[in-house]
């Protein structure tokens, strides 16, 4: 590998990405739209009044069955208290209730959790004493806080696939591919530009819309910024190489589009970029383990809400390297100049 | 002069269509040698073979004895038929792209004085004119300052001015010493500038030899012309080896002198009488017929 060659084919797709100036537009302009759109169009109101999260094991009887049977209540089944806790501190849930030691936990802050509390009352309004209260403390997560960080990563996916992908398809297309395939420039070399040109403009250009919408929102960012660039540099890659491996032959526009559309829309939905998998059927859980855009969401989540460190989403960092690496190696070996 | 390129019984296929047939040649140093074919003929699928475009299904190229490779690769430029640029680059940026992935480059500046870049040097690859961006591609081609250089098609598409200018480009980088190989419709191009040359027909070599010697060994008539309308149908027939073309009539003979007196005898007007020699076009249609291509 020569990086004479790597830096001037880095070079020139960086000049041709910022002298597009409507794809640059777009690129810069898209996640905004998006985020104000949502944002502020879903005002913090949640479709579902109210959530009550359930620690069950087996049937529900009696009073916790009554309860159950409310209306207008979300009820999400979890297999223990403790470690959903976090849930009732950042207000994902307005109250935690184990059905067999019949405790439950509030949020002090939260006026749901409030109202909640009184159905669960009413619903134990032959024996209240039987009820065992506990006050967690935490502020709210808004919906704004939530989505950003899979906003975010929703823009790497898009700029990581189409990004690399359509442009080596293109390059193709046009014969741009044979000529540089004329020259001494390996695939290896080509294929490491492409990878380095778009990594580089991916964070620039994410970068500039967290800077830009961090001065107009005031969003939570409680982690390091350091593992959240560790984490978007991860996912950047992950999503670049999933993008070779779609661009690695086809020489269709069309097909690429539609191959790449396969691969980006099901990440739109089921990563939860807009709406938490909790409670989604289990399969779609498992399926939303294998997109990537959901580790870069969980994993930015993560540091940006709850403050983790790298130690906490490690297995997310090991699940994208580790895919990156296969995925490299794939479009590596099944590429084609023409 | 010694053999730069060996190109030994060399086949390409494309499902049930043998594009190149067995074919072989070799090519001196310091010469240009034309292959020359109808469309579909093979020989944009026996360049790229030699570019190290394409693979060969079975055959072998060398380059200076060896398997094409590393030094093939810097040494060799290369100007493909059809090439489209990166968008949104300059003429300058582009050649300091292509200059960086080589070991050993020619300067931008000669390169633009030499073929006359320079009013576009900065200019968007995308708002070149034709005859300008085959002087680029030129340009690039030749910014490793091969050895070897493969023109496929050079002239297509461009105006009789930019032709000839390209035709003395290609002179002047021959002068330099190094090799070429041309593919071409245009026998006039051919005979210009070739040393010698290949006709390729339905992926098989037909004919291979200098220009001059081709002619020589193919023709020993001239193309004696008058105009269609002098001739009175049934003497023409009659008299002549005469082929009709539009409104001229061309007469194959190998004596000269006795057609003139014959065509004198028919009191047949000799005002737009016109003599040529027998050229490649000629030589070019006998081998591969006049039908049509795809």
């Amino acid at each position: 590998m020569k990086w004479s060659r790597i830096y001037a084919l880095f070079v020139a797709r960086n000049l041709e990405f910022v002298r597009d100036r409507s794809s640059l537009a777009w690129n810069l302009l898209l996640p905004v739209l998006i985020i104000i759109g949502f944002a502020y169009a879903f005002n913090n109101e949640n479709p579902e009044k109210f959530k009550v999260g359930l620690v069950v094991h087996g049937e529900l009887q009696g009073a916790a069955a009554k309860f159950r049977e409310t209306r207008y209540i979300k009820f999400i089944e979890f297999d223990d208290a403790d470690s959903n806790l976090t849930k009732v501190e950042r207000h994902q849930i307005d109250l935690l209730f184990d059905a067999a030691s019949k405790r439950y936990w509030i949020n002090r802050s939260s006026p749901n959790g409030y109202i909640v509390e009184k159905l669960l009352i009413a619903a134990y309004a032959d024996s209240p004493e039987s009820l065992q209260k506990s006050l967690v403390e935490g502020d709210e997560i808004r919906y704004i806080d939530w989505v950003i960080p899979g906003v975010i990563g929703m823009n790497i996916m898009w700029g990581a696939l189409f990004g690399i992908g359509y442009v080596i398809v293109r390059y193709r297309k046009f014969g741009v591919l044979k000529r540089i395939s004329a020259t001494p420039v390996t695939a290896m070399e080509f294929l490491s530009a492409q990878i380095l040109s778009r990594l580089w403009l991916l964070l620039l250009v994410n970068v500039a819309i967290y800077v830009g919408m961090d001065l107009f929102i005031d969003f939570r960012m409680y982690g390091s910024y350091l593992n959240l660039l560790l984490v978007f540099v991860l996912g950047s890659v992950n999503l670049i190489c999933c993008g070779l491996v779609v661009a690695a032959r086809i020489s269709s526009e069309e097909v690429a589009n539609g191959l790449l559309n396969l691969f980006s829309w099901p990440m739109m939905f089921l990563s939860g970029v807009w709406f938490s998998l909790e409670g989604a059927h289990p399969l779609m859980q498992k399926f939303a383990l294998l997109l990537p855009l959901t580790h870069v969401t969980e994993a930015a989540r993560a540091i940006m809400i709850d403050g983790d460190g790298l130690l906490q989403i490690a297995d997310h960092l090991l699940v994208l390297g580790l895919s990156s690496v296969v995925l490299l190696w794939i479009g590596a070996r099944i590429f084609r100049w023409e | 002069m010694s053999i730069i390129l060996q190109v030994s019984d060399l086949v390409k296929r494309f499902g049930s269509l043998t594009a190149v047939d067995h074919v072989s040649f070799e090519i001196c140093e310091g010469s240009c040698f034309g292959l020359l074919g109808p469309n579909g003929a093979g020989k944009t699928t026996t360049i790229e073979m030699m570019e190290g475009i394409r693979q060969p299904d079975s055959g072998t190229i060398l380059y200076r004895g060896e398997p094409l490779g590393e030094q093939f690769r810097n040494e060799a430029g290369i100007m493909f038929q059809t090439t489209a640029l990166q968008e949104f680059i300059t003429v300058r940026e582009i050649m300091r792209q292509f200059s960086r992935f080589y070991p050993h480059s020619a300067s931008i500046d000669d390169l633009a004085d030499r073929y006359a870049l320079h009013e576009f040097l900065d200019r968007d690859t995308r708002k070149l004119s034709g005859g300008q961006k085959q002087r680029l591609l030129l340009a690039m081609a030749l910014i490793n300052r091969p050895r070897v250089l493969f023109l496929d098609e050079p002239t297509t598409g461009l105006d009789p001015q930019s032709r000839r200018n390209l035709w003395d480009q290609v002179q002047q980088v021959r002068e330099q010493g190094a090799t070429i190989l041309l593919t071409t419709h245009y026998m006039e191009e051919a005979y210009e500038l070739c040393d010698e040359i290949a006709i390729m027909d339905h992926g098989r070599i037909i004919a291979h030899d200098a220009p001059d010697a081709l002619l020589a060994a193919h023709f020993n008539d001239v193309v004696v012309q008058i105009h269609a309308a002098d001739i009175p149908r049934d003497i023409g027939e009659r008299e002549f080896q005469a082929i009709y073309r539009n409104d001229s009539a061309h007469i194959l003979t190998g004596d000269v002198n006795r057609t003139i007196a014959q065509l004198l005898h028919f009191d047949i007007p000799l005002d737009r009488l016109r003599i040529r020699a027998r050229n490649l076009e000629d030589l070019f249609l006998e081998l591969t017929g006049r039908e049509l291509r795809a």
